[in-house]
C-alpha cells in the first residue's frame, strides 16, 4: 500500500445544502456567528444610547484602540489553541517598545532596526518562555507569569524607569499613526495601525491553517500525547509557537510605542487580560483544540467597542472595569457550556 | 509456520525493563517472520503491552537487544520505530479530536504544497481516501475525527498505521470496540498485508479470533516469557495453562450455599439509552456476584447507574428488599452501597497524601471533636485497625499513599468504604494493575468480607478471576444481560459464548 503517493482520487465536493447545514451547525462557526451577532447588538445599541457613538472621529478611535490589543490577542490565540496559555504578553509588548527605543534612541540607529529589534526581542522572550514550558516542563501558567514580572522588571531597569521618546526618530510615530489607505482613499483616514492588524490576523490565520505550525497547533490542543507518539517533536514545535507569540507581540510594542511615540516602561500588565479575554470572547476554547483568527478578531472589537460605547455614555472608568470583568466571566463560562455540550 | 526461520525481521532476546524499581518486562525474548501473524498473549499486566511499546519506541528498553533484520537498533523514539518501518495501533485511542481523519492519518508527513510552506489539504484527503477505499471503509477523510463513534475512529487508527507501509504492524486489542463486520474487514485487512510480507503482532484475548488469524502464540506472564507454539494443533486450553502458569490458587473455592440469604441488592429493568438495556439482577448477603463480558459491554456503567454517578431513564433498585430512589453517590452511600473504581488514581484515591487521610476522608464528619476541630488520635487509630485488619502493607499510615504498591493502594480503597458501613460493595477490576501476589491478597479479602456477610458485585475483565471468585456470575454484551451462569461449573468458553453474543448474531 504505497498510500505515501498522491493519487488522483476526485475529491467529492458536498452539496449546497450539507454546506449550509454545517456552516450552521458547526460549533465554531455558531460562536463566530454569536459572537458576530453580539457585536452587531452592541454597536446598535451604543448609536442608539448615544448620538456620538456612530461619528466618524469616534469609530477611527475604536480601530485604533483595537489595534494594540487585536495583534496581543492574535499572538495569544496560537497559544491557547495548544491548551497552554501566555500571561506575558503584555509586558512582553511594553520590553520590545523598550528594546526598539534602546536601538533608535539610546543607539541612533536607523528606523528598520528598531523594528527588527523589537519583533526580534519578542522572539526571543517567547523563545524562553517556549523552553521554560516544552524543556523544563514549566506549566505554562507559572512559566509565563514569571516571564511577566521578569519583562516588567527589564523594562524598567533598561529605560531607567523613565519613558524613552522616539524623537530623533520623526518617522516612527508613522508606522501606527498615518494612514496609508486615507492617501488612496481621503475619505477611509484609517490609521496604519488598523492596516497592522487586518496584515497580522490575515497572515496568522494563513499560518493557522494552510502550515504545518497551524496544523500542530490544534494537534497539540487536541492531544498532546497522541502527537509525540505519531513521532512529532512536540517540544520543538511548542517552542515555536511560543517564539511566534512573542514575535507578534514585538508588532504590537511598536504599534503603542509609535502612538504614544514614546516607550511607557511602566504599562503593559493588564494587557494581557483583555488579550486572553478578547481570544476566550471569540470563540477559542481555553482547553484548546480549536480556535480562529477571525472569531479573536471580532472579540477585540467586542471589548473595545464595548469600553468606547461606556465611556461614550459617560460610565465611570470604575464601571467600565467591572463590565469588562463581567463579560470576561460570561465568556468562559459559554466556552464551558460548549465543551459540555460536546 | 511454527519452524523458527531463518530470517525473522525482528528478533528480541534478553530485553528487560523496569518503572521506577518495578519489573515490568524481565529477561523477555520475541520473533517475527515476515508474513506472520504472531499472537501475543498473557493475563492482563503479563508485560505484552510494555514489550510492544518497547518495540514502537514508546518506552526505553533497560538492557537487551532489538534485531531488525539480524543488525542490531536502538529505536528510541516513535519516529525512529517509523523509520525501522514500525508502527504500533495503541489500544487506547490516540486521536486528535479536533482534526479530521486525514489529518490524524497524516500527522507528522504532511504532504505540502508546491513551494513547501502550504499544506496541500486536497493531496492529503486524497491520500487518505485511497487507504480507506482499500480497507473498504466508507468515510469522509474530512470529518472530525471527535464526531466518530469509537469503532469508526479505531478505523481510523488503523488507516494511520497501514499509511506508514510498515513492514512491521503491532496491534494491541485492536478489535475490543468493532462489531462482527468490522472485524472481518480488518481479517481481510490483515490477511492483504501478510501476503505482502508485513509481520504481524497481534494482542488479544479472544481466542476465537486468533484461531482465525494468528499463525503462532508466544505466550507471556508476570513479565516474562513463558514460550512460542504454533496456533494450528494447539489446544486452548493449553494456551491459558501457559498464561495461568499455575493450578488455579483457589481451584478448590469453597462456594458457600447463600441461596436462603436475604436479599442485599435487587435492580429491576434498569435503563439507560442503549449502553444499559433492561438490566435485572440481584445480590444476597455473603454472596460473590461476578459480572463478567468484553470491554465496553456496560458492566461499569451498570454498577455506576446503581451508584447514581449516572442517571438512569427508568428501572428500580431495592436495598434489604426496600424500594430506594438513587439519584447521587451521596444517596448510594447513605443506602451503604459502595463502588470502588477501576481508576483507582483518579476516583478512589489522593494519592499525595497519607494512608490515614485517604481512609477517612470520605468519613471525616465522624472525627471532628467540639469546634470542628479534627480528632488526630481517632484518625489514627481507625486507620490502624484497617491497617492490621487488611494486612496493609505499610511503615505507618503517615505514609504516602503514592509510596505504595497497587495491591495496597486498593486495600486503602476498601478501608475507606468499609468505614463507611457499606455493606453493598461494587468492585470494578478490582485487581486492575496489582501484581500477582497482591491479587491472591484481595482474592482473600473478598471472600473474607463475602463472609462477614457483606454483597460484592465484582466486574473483572479476567476470566480466570471471575471464575475463580464467584458463587454466580452474570454475563454482560451490548448493555444487555445475555446470560447466568453458577460458578461452580462455569467455563471460560460458556461466558464468552455469552459475552459475544451479539444482538445480531442472536437474530439469525
Amino acid at each position: 500500500m504505497s498510500s505515501t503517493q498522491p493519487v488522483d482520487l476526485p475529491v467529492r465536493s458536498p452539496g449546497v445544502i450539507s454546506v449550509v447545514k454545517g456552516f450552521f451547525f458547526d460549533p465554531a462557526t455558531r460562536q463566530k456567528l454569536l459572537a458576530f451577532a453580539s457585536l452587531l447588538v452592541l454597536m446598535i445599541f451604543f448609536s442608539v444610547a448615544s448620538p456620538n457613538f456612530l461619528q466618524a472621529d469616534n469609530l477611527v478611535s475604536i480601530l485604533q484602540s483595537t489595534a494594540v490589543n487585536g495583534v496581543l490577542a492574535v499572538a495569544c490565540t496560537f497559544v491557547i489553541i495548544t491548551g497552554g496559555i501566555d500571561l506575558s504578553v503584555g509586558t512582553l509588548m511594553t520590553f520590545c517598545a523598550v528594546m526598539a527605543g534602546v536601538f533608535l534612541t539610546f543607539l541612533g540607529m536607523p528606523l528598520y532596526a528598531g523594528i527588527v529589534a523589537a519583533i526580534f526581542f519578542g522572539a526571543l522572550c517567547g523563545f524562553t518562555s517556549g523552553v521554560l514550558i516544552a524543556k523544563l516542563k514549566i506549566p505554562p501558567f507559572i512559566a509565563t507569569l514569571g516571564m511577566m514580572m521578569l519583562l516588567k522588571g527589564l523594562s524598567l531597569v533598561i529605560s531607567g524607569t523613565k519613558p524613552i521618546y522616539f524623537n530623533d526618530t520623526p518617522e516612527f510615530s508613522a508606522i501606527s499613526q498615518d494612514s496609508l489607505i486615507g492617501f488612496f482613499v481621503p475619505a477611509a483616514p484609517i490609521p496604519n495601525a488598523v492596516l497592522i492588524l487586518f496584515l497580522v490576523a490575515i497572515a496568522a490565520s494563513i499560518v493557522l491553517n494552510r502550515t504545518l505550525l497551524g496544523r500542530y497547533t490544534f494537534a497539540l490542543g487536541s492531544n498532546e500525547e497522541a502527537v509525540r507518539l505519531s513521532g512529532v517533536n512536540v517540544a520543538f514545535w511548542k517552542i515555536v509557537v511560543y517564539s511566534l507569540n512573542g514575535a507578534i507581540c514585538g508588532i504590537a510594542g511598536l504599534l503603542i510605542a509609535s502612538r504614544l511615540n514614546s516607550a511607557q516602561p511602566a504599562l503593559g500588565q493588564g494587557y494581557e487580560l483583555d488579550a486572553i479575554a478578547a481570544v476566550v470572547i471569540g470563540g477559542t476554547s481555553l482547553s484548546g483544540g480549536t480556535g480562529t483568527i477571525l472569531g479573536t478578531i471580532i472579540g477585540a472589537f467586542i471589548m473595545s467597542v464595548l469600553i468606547n460605547g461606556l465611556r461614550i455614555m459617560s460610565v465611570a472608568q470604575e464601571w467600565q472595569t467591572v463590565v469588562t470583568g463581567v463579560i470576561i466571566i460570561l465568556a468562559v463560562y459559554t466556552d464551558i457550556l460548549r465543551r459540555g455540550r460536546q | 509456520m511454527s519452524e523458527p526461520a531463518a530470517n525473522p525481521i525482528i528478533t528480541i532476546r534478553n530485553l528487560s525493563k523496569s518503572f521506577s524499581g518495578v519489573i515490568a518486562l524481565d529477561d523477555c525474548q520475541f520473533d517475527l517472520l515476515s508474513g506472520e501473524v504472531h499472537a501475543l498473549m498473557g493475563e492482563n499486566g503479563a508485560g505484552k503491552s510494555t514489550l510492544m511499546k518497547v518495540l514502537a519506541g514508546v518506552y526505553r528498553k533497560d538492557s537487551g537487544d532489538i534485531r531488525l533484520d539480524g543488525r542490531a537498533v536502538e529505536i528510541d523514539s516513535p519516529r525512529a520505530a517509523q523509520a525501522y518501518g514500525i508502527s504500533i495501533i495503541h489500544q487506547e485511542l490516540t486521536l486528535m479530536n479536533h482534526l479530521s481523519a486525514a489529518q490524524n492519518i497524516f500527522i507528522g508527513r504532511e504532504p505540502r504544497g508546491r513551494f513547501g510552506i502550504l499544506l496541500d489539504e486536497n493531496a492529503l484527503n486524497q491520500q487518505a481516501r485511497r487507504i480507506f477505499e482499500e480497507m473498504h471503509l466508507r468515510l469522509d477523510p474530512r470529518v472530525r475525527v471527535g464526531t466518530l463513534s469509537v469503532a469508526k475512529q479505531q478505523m481510523v487508527e488503523i488507516a494511520k498505521a497501514l499509511s506508514f507501509d510498515s513492514r512491521v504492524l503491532i496491534m494491541d486489542e485492536p478489535t475490543a470496540a468493532l462489531n462482527n463486520a468490522e472485524v472481518a474487514d480488518l481479517f481481510r485487512i490483515i490477511r492483504q498485508l501478510k501476503a505482502r510480507g508485513v509481520g504481524i503482532v497481534y494482542i488479544s484475548h479472544k481466542m476465537d479470533e486468533l484461531q482465525q488469524i494468528a499463525d503462532r502464540v508466544t505466550v507471556m506472564r508476570d513479565g516474562r516469557y513463558i514460550g512460542t507454539v504454533p496456533m494450528a494443533g494447539t489446544r486452548i486450553d493449553r494456551i491459558i495453562s501457559m498464561m495461568v502458569g499455575r493450578e488455579l490458587v483457589d481451584a478448590t473455592n469453597h462456594i458457600p450455599d447463600t441461596s436462603r440469604n436475604d436479599m442485599a441488592l435487587e435492580v429491576r429493568h434498569l435503563q439507560r439509552g442503549t449502553v444499559i438495556r433492561d438490566v435485572s439482577f440481584s445480590v444476597r448477603k455473603g454472596e460473590i456476584l461476578g459480572f463478567a463480558g468484553l470491554m465496553g459491554a456496560g458492566r461499569t456503567e451498570v454498577a455506576r447507574a446503581v451508584f447514581g454517578a449516572d442517571h438512569i431513564d427508568s428501572g428500580e433498585i431495592r436495598v434489604h428488599g426496600k424500594k430506594v430512589d438513587i439519584k447521587s453517590p451521596k444517596d448510594a452511600v447513605a443506602h451503604r452501597v459502595g463502588y470502588l473504581s477501576e481508576d483507582r488514581k483518579h476516583f478512589g484515591l489522593a494519592t499525595g497524601l497519607d494512608v490515614a487521610t485517604n481512609i477517612v476522608l470520605s468519613s471525616m464528619k465522624r472525627f471532628l471533636k467540639l469546634g470542628g476541630l479534627v480528632d488526630a488520635g481517632g484518625i489514627r487509630a481507625a486507620a490502624q485497625g484497617f491497617v492490621k485488619q487488611l494486612q496493609i502493607k505499610t511503615p505507618s499510615v503517615e505514609q504516602q499513599v503514592r509510596l505504595l504498591s497497587g495491591g495496597n493502594q486498593q486495600k486503602i480503597v476498601i478501608a475507606k468504604w468499609l468505614l463507611r458501613d457499606c455493606d453493598i460493595l461494587f468492585f470494578d477490576e478490582p485487581t486492575r494493575g496489582i501484581d500477582v501476589g497482591a491479587k491472591s491478597e484481595i482474592y482473600k479479602l473478598l471472600n473474607a468480607l463475602a463472609a462477614q456477610g457483606k454483597a460484592i458485585v465484582m466486574i473483572s475483565s479476567e476470566l480466570p478471576e471471575v471464575l475463580r471468585m464467584s458463587h454466580r456470575i452474570v454475563v454482560m454484551c451490548e448493555g444487555r444481560i445475555t446470560g447466568e451462569l453458577p460458578g461452580r461449573s462455569a467455563t471460560q468458553e460458556m461466558i464468552m459464548q455469552f459475552a459475544t453474543q451479539r444482538e445480531a448474531a442472536k437474530a439469525a
